[in-house]
């Protein structure tokens, strides 16, 4: 069963956003996702100030059996991104909602956090997916 | 039935079993409109041993005594050793090492192919090899415009001086990439590059410099200027090498103050036969921090659960099989037999041996220079310092002379003009290790006595 | 049993001195050309050379020593007069740029193959050079793009793809700068034609498509399918990964194919050679004649010459150096002499013949098809999901348990459509005694799997190798031998 964190919002393609405090949003890939994945070897992110429109790829998470691509869901400005992954991808499998987050932005519109899905959408979306 | 060793109750028992009548019901999901007639313009079937005597006949038809053609495709001695282990059932007829169990030996060979040709370049890793060398010059041109940040013009600089055909395929590879060509002259006196050509492009935006070296022409390019001229200017440098030479040459990971950026070029003259041009290798090779965007496969040790070690092909989601339209290029086949007979060739023949060679070709291809020049009316091309190949500017035709020296049994060279058209009457040469004194003072006296004939005829 | 790398057996100062001159040659190449240190090439002799690299092969599978029902690959047996009479002296020692007049030996081989290659497929020309299926691709990809921009047509930008494709088409698709458009595969095997009718436009440059598909059956609605794209303007690549299935059956030409590669190292037999050379020679119909890859081979009365751009003014270029891979056209050409009319007609009889009966048994066995209602075509696919959620045990564990027993893996996870699945192609090379086998062995696995699947997920046990760790390459890339220190090998008395 697929670990997904009430407080968290999610897209169909896998990826979780979290408030942070000062207005900005944390991006990350769900343990739905670490695990089809398999044990990462790569984690590819973008740079600072990078603008990026909502549903454009941001970055790369890498395995040994796929390369996915990470969308941005909202269009935004990237401002952080998790160095600890440049030598520890595996901390996205083991961690995925804490310490293996990949990035954090300023949405250009803030508002359309709303449109993302609830934890319970997200949970019923993976059990169609199942069948 | 030629390898298909079914007998008559073979066949029945498994109709049978898969509860058919017969071969042709298996085939009734094909609509019969689409089904074919008997196929007409196949010859009927020979045995092995008349197909024998057909192709010694083809074959003893293209025989030349002595060959002085270079231009890409380089004549060595190839040890016996090398393709007797390289056609051995379980290197040849073994596929992609897809499954690392069971194919140690091609890992293992493969990861030392790829620490020779690092270590040959001058570089810190390279591939398991590309098609040949003009596509993997292709694909550094696509590489280094990825991997560039800090130019995003996609402008490449290619010397006129590299090989034609390469030049050829980069385009037609890289066509709808948004690239654009540049080509930089090379100077009519000496055949290296116009440096003085460059500083046209000082204030432009350049993401990357093809350096060639030798260039087509055999000539040595003044290539720690122009890598430093690349570096300066934050394009990355991609030299385009021999690797025979690099047995006596500067590695371009050493040229100028901070070497290239990636190697690439042409691996046949390590141990692959002329064969009229293939099969050959690419061979490709970087900088670490640029592994990632490197094309082809990668073979990288590891241990398995015992901690035994072992290899693996590796970073593989970065090929097509699994990135598919976002991979780095849509090459799936290395070239796995030509990598094994180098990989043997390099072990044979060792530093001192590549060395060596490569120092006779050079010897060889000067004295013949030498020799040659003493022909009335023959002069050396270019000024400058060859490697194993050099321009004679004859007084006719080329094509003439070549016509003529095969009444010798002699392959003469290339007429240049085929190229480059205002080079007339010029014959490129080359000399490798395989030719004795001899032997050139044979081709010095045939060209001596065919330029004679020529002339009388003009 | 573990071989050390050539590096560890190099002493300084030793050679097989009898391969390379006597003497250094006297060069006149100034010092600012020349190399400081050597480069890191083994020193070893004559002896240690070979028998590192005989028992390095010692190591691999291979079709010489064991069944390898590689799907999608088409592991058949490679004639070794294929190999000998293709590295005749006169054909190894013949320079590509030797003019024409010293070349008609190997000229006639290689006209003489593409006349075959003609009638074997039904189209109207071909170039030899393409050194690969993916070159292959390329080269019919750039073809459909050059015949609609000479007609004007430079919206054409889109090409279909399914989504069961090989991963070259889309890559392919990507390096020609044309947009992939993905097309699904309905629960038949068949691609979902209303689907197509959606994607299929004014923008559509072509469709690439395999038929049989990568899911091993037919594409019985490929008439149709011609027919939609046709009549929007596209163009239909046909990927000749499958030919096998069809040899002398069915011409891709007839089929509505206007461009087409073949793998040589697949359908006609040439060596593998642990990942290659290829060989993806590309044919065309009328239409895409003039954009072929250049040099081409023309004939007149009494000889043949290479045709290149001058001749073929809107040719989309070289793809190689010189004339692609001569070596393995020879080899084709060869086995094709060998088969005649009749030999090509078997092939397919007998590829289709073996797949449908392992098909068969294994279904007999216990096996889940993925396709149970179709006919197998050269390939079929079995599927261990069931197993995979019962018992845990993957596909991948399967493989590893068939390495155990001396049979290569069939293909794993691909096509990417199918969970947990083994694509499983016999050849027509194959003895009914060695499927038996397969199907016995197999039989063994899946019990083994209802009884202790501890064992399988095990395997491989008997390998040099067990199971590697391919998280640890990829994390801790090492990819090449460092020498510690300053020539880390110890001295010895000897040296």
């Amino acid at each position: 069963m697929s670990e997904i964190p009430a407080e968290l919002r999610y897209t169909k393609e896998h990826e979780w956003v979290r408030e942070h405090d000062d207005g900005t949003l944390v991006l990350g890939v769900t343990d739905h996702a670490q695990v089809s994945l398999g044990d990462l070897v790569f984690v590819e992110l973008p740079e600072n100030d990078t603008a990026v429109e909502a549903g454009n790829a941001c970055a790369v998470v890498e395995s040994v059996k796929a390369a996915s691509d990470v969308y941005l869901p909202l269009s935004g400005t990237i401002v952080e991104k998790n160095d600890a992954l440049e030598d520890a991808p595996e901390l996205v499998n083991s961690d995925p909602y804490g310490d293996g987050w990949l990035l954090r932005f300023k949405p250009d519109t803030p508002a359309q956090l709303e449109e993302l899905l609830g934890c319970d959408d997200y949970e019923r979306f993976i059990a169609e997916l199942n069948d | 039935m030629p390898f298909i060793p079914h007998t008559t109750n073979d066949i029945a028992t498994m109709l049978q079993a898969i509860g058919v009548d017969s071969i042709e019901q298996l085939f009734d999901e094909i609509p019969g409109k689409l089904r074919c007639e008997r196929l007409v313009g196949i010859p009927d079937a020979i045995s092995e041993h008349e197909v024998g005597r057909l192709m010694s006949s083809q074959a003893e038809k293209d025989r030349v005594a002595l060959n002085f053609l270079g231009a890409g495709a380089y004549e060595h001695h190839i040890p016996a050793a090398v393709w007797e282990l390289t056609t051995r059932g379980e290197f040849y007829s073994a596929y992609t090492p897809y499954q690392a169990e069971a194919s140690q030996g091609t890992l293992q060979l493969i990861y030392e192919y790829q620490t020779m040709m690092a270590s040959l370049t001058g570089m810190e890793v390279s591939n398991a090899s590309l098609y040949d060398g003009a596509s993997a010059l292709a694909e550094a041109v696509l590489m280094a415009v990825r991997v560039n940040r800090k130019s995003k013009s996609g402008r490449v600089l290619i010397p006129c001086s590299v090989h034609p055909h390469y030049a050829a395929v980069v385009k037609a590879i890289t066509v709808s990439q948004g690239i654009e060509l540049i080509e930089i002259p090379f100077k009519p006196t000496s055949g290296r590059t116009d440096l003085d050509a460059l500083r046209a492009y000082a204030e432009t935006d350049i993401t990357a410099v093809i350096i060639p070296q030798p260039n087509v022409f055999g000539v040595l390019e003044p290539v720690d200027e122009l890598a430093d001229w690349a570096n300066e200017k934050d394009a990355l440098g991609i030299a385009v090498v021999n690797p025979t030479s690099l047995g006596l040459l500067k590695s371009p990971g050493n040229w100028g103050r901070e070497g290239v950026a990636i190697v690439c070029g042409e691996g046949q003259s390590l141990g692959v036969p002329l064969s009229s041009g293939g099969p050959y290798f690419g061979f490709m090779t970087c900088r670490q921090e640029h592994v990632r965007q490197l094309p082809g496969r990668l073979v990288g040790k590891t241990v398995d659960i015992e901690g035994t070690p072992g290899f693996t092909l590796t970073l593989q989601a970065r090929e097509q099989h699994i990135r598919r339209s976002r991979a780095t290029s849509n090459i799936c086949t290395n070239q796995g037999l030509m990598v094994t007979a180098a990989t043997i060739y390099m072990s044979l023949i060792g530093p001192k041996g590549l060395r060596r060679v490569a120092s006779v070709c050079a010897a060889n291809t000067k004295n013949l220079a030498a020799a040659a020049s003493t022909i009335d009316g023959v002069e050396l091309k270019f000024s400058a310092s060859q490697f194993h190949e050099v321009v004679l500017q004859l007084p006719v035709s080329a094509a003439t002379v070549i016509e003529g020296l095969k009444r010798h049994g002699i392959s003469a060279g290339v007429a240049v003009s085929r190229w480059f058209p205002d080079l007339s009457n010029c014959l490129l040469v080359c000399v490798t290790e395989t030719k004795s004194d001899d032997d050139i003072e044979v081709f010095v006296n045939a060209l001596r006595e065919e330029i004679a004939v020529a002339e009388k005829e003009q | 049993m573990t071989e050390p790398l050539i590096f560890e057996a190099s002493r300084p100062g030793r050679s097989a001195s009898a391969q390379f001159p006597r003497r250094d040659g006297i060069h006149a190449i100034p010092d600012k050309y020349l190399r400081g240190d050597p480069p890191l090439l083994p020193e070893v002799s004559e002896l240690d050379v070979v028998r590192h690299f005989t028992r390095l092969s010692q190591l691999n599978f291979s079709i010489d020593t064991e069944f390898y029902p590689l799907g999608s690959c088409t592991m058949k047996y490679n004639p070794r007069g294929c190999n000998s009479l293709a590295m005749l002296p006169g054909f190894t020692q013949r320079h590509p740029l030797a003019p024409p007049s010293f070349s008609q030996g190997v000229m006639t081989c290689l006209f003489e193959l593409q006349e075959m290659l003609k009638a074997l497929t039904g189209m109207a020309a071909f170039s030899l050079t393409p050194m690969a299926g993916a070159q292959g691709e390329l080269a019919g990809v750039a073809m459909i793009r050059a015949y609609h921009v000479d007609k004007g047509d430079l919206s054409r930008t889109e090409i279909i793809v399914p989504d069961a494709a090989h991963g070259t088409n889309p890559a392919t698709a990507t390096m020609c700068g044309c947009t992939v458009k993905e097309l699904p595969t309905g629960t038949d095997g068949d691609v979902d034609l209303d689907r197509l009718r959606e994607l299929v436009g004014p923008q559509t440059a072509g469709i690439m498509l395999t038929n049989p598909s990568t899911l091993g059956v037919f594409e019985r609605k490929i008439s149709e399918i011609q027919e939609l794209i046709h009549s929007a303007g596209g163009l239909l690549y046909y990927d000749g990964a499958n030919l096998n299935a069809i040899l002398g059956k069915v011409l891709p030409a007839e089929m509505g194919f206007d461009v087409m590669h073949i793998n040589l190292h697949k359908t006609f037999s040439t060596p593998h050679g642990g990942g290659g050379p290829g060989s993806g020679v590309v044919g065309v119909g009328e239409k895409l004649a003039p954009f072929l890859p250049v040099p081409v081979i023309g004939s007149t009365a009494d000889s043949y010459h290479w045709l290149n751009e001058s001749d073929l003014p809107k040719t989309i270029g070289r793809l190689s150096a010189f004339m692609g891979n001569v070596g393995v056209l020879l080899r084709a050409y060869v086995y094709m002499r060998l088969l005649g009319p009749e030999g090509m007609e078997r092939v397919a009889d007998f590829a289709v013949l073996n797949a449908n009966y392992v098909m068969k048994q294994l279904q007999k066995a216990g096996f889940d098809l993925a396709f149970p209602e179709r006919r197998a075509s050269h390939e079929f696919i079995v599927t261990l999901k069931r197993q995979a959620q019962s018992d845990n045990v993957k596909a991948m564990d399967v493989a590893k348990a068939l390495l155990d027993r001396g049979i290569h893996a069939p293909t794993t996870y691909f096509p990417l459509l199918v969970p947990e699945c083994l694509l499983i192609e016999p050849t027509e090379t194959e003895s009914k005694q060695t499927l038996d086998r397969f199907v016995t062995v197999m039989t063994e696995i899946l019990a083994g799997i209802r009884e202790d699947a501890r064992e399988i997920k095990e395997a491989p046990v008997t390998t040099p190798v067990r199971r590697i760790d391919e998280v640890r390459a990829a994390r801790h890339l090492d990819v090449r031998y460092q020498q510690t220190g300053s020539g880390a090998i110890a001295q010895t008395e000897d040296d």
